[in-house]
């Protein structure tokens, strides 16, 4: 299975990314320039985290337009699984492929912490690693990582279930008090429709060495990896 | 081709909320501005164009507007065209 890493000018944790898939789970793993667009031997496209085009007018608003994210676009509508973090998310929403935006935080403050987030669905490729319900514990690290979506939007995500991850309490609980930066509904992480693009503001890849103090984004690439080998 | 200077104001819609705008309405409380109502931040945008004619210039902000300067999602906007006279 192979993956590619999305590299933009001012992205900083595409080789996070890399280190995960390529030296921890032994994947394929090919970086893919902005400007290049040629991902017809991708299975999975990996939009990182990071300050693209210096974050310039809007967070994701220019890296949308790059060559690599038509691609990406493209490879998302073909059905193949495409992941977001931070501010891959919100490229992702820029781009049109999630719905709603990311803004400011609440507190406007830049948020750089570990949180518990609770893993509302168990049944995409991306989470069959996580127990229903389970709670984990990853970084986050954005100054606009606040969701926003207008009520209708809202009402429909929650209708198909695509919220995947929200900011909750360490048992579980998913309260205003456990809401770091302001999001609607606690949202840290929604999927599409059909459940093949995932994005997501905490570092699943900033949690997968136990080095780094962590290893609960682990079982998000290893149930990926484990989906698409058996598929 | 007739040219045109383009004012767009992007602000941010009233369902959104703004931190920002806050923050300073209190700064502005702490000066002693206990008179100053809610605030809202936004973006000024100028630039200038060579089109058809007024409409078309219309049409093309309309659509910059919605695919980059502005996101539809959190953002309003509103475009004032001016004609600029030609050397």
């Amino acid at each position: 299975m192979k993956f590619a890493v999305i590299v933009f000018p001012g992205a900083n944790c595409d080789r996070d990314v890399a280190y995960v898939t390529r030296d921890i789970l032994a994947q394929p793993t090919r970086m893919v320039w902005h400007e290049d667009s040629d991902l017809g031997d991708i299975d999975v496209v990996v939009v990182p985290g990071g300050f693209s085009y210096g974050d310039y007018l809007r967070c994701g608003a220019i890296a949308r337009f790059s060559p690599a994210m038509q691609a990406t676009v493209a490879h998302a509508r073909a059905g193949k699984p495409v992941l977001g973090i931070c501010n891959g998310f919100q490229i992702l929403t820029e781009v049109g492929l999630l719905p709603g935006a990311l803004v400011r935080n609440r507190d406007m403050r830049f948020i750089c912490d570990r949180v518990p987030l609770k893993v509302e669905r168990t049944d995409l490729l991306w989470t069959a690693g996580y127990a229903a319900g389970q709670v984990i514990t990853l970084p986050i690290a954005h100054g606009e990582g606040c969701y926003y979506a207008d009520e209708a939007t809202l009402a429909e995500l929650e209708a198909n279930s695509q919220i995947v991850f929200r900011y909750s309490s360490l048992d579980g609980s998913v309260d205003e008090a456990s809401n770091p930066n302001g999001s609607l509904g606690n949202i840290a992480g929604i999927c599409n429709q059909q459940g093949n693009v995932l994005g997501l503001m905490p570092h699943p890849e900033r949690a997968a060495d136990p080095v780094l103090g962590g290893v609960d984004g682990l079982p998000l690439f290893q149930s990926l990896v484990q989906a698409l080998v058996s598929a | 081709m007739p040219h045109y200077s383009a004012r767009i104001y992007v602000t941010l819609r009233p369902s959104v909320l703004d931190p920002a705008g806050t923050a300073v309405q209190s700064g502005l409380a702490h000066m002693g501005y206990n008179n100053v109502g809610p605030i809202r931040i936004g973006k000024y945008i100028e630039l200038t164009l060579e089109a058809e004619d007024e409409a078309v210039a219309r049409q093309q902000l309309d659509r910059m507007c919605d695919q980059l300067l502005a996101n539809p999602v959190i953002e309003n906007y509103r475009v004032e065209l001016q004609a600029l006279a030609t050397a």
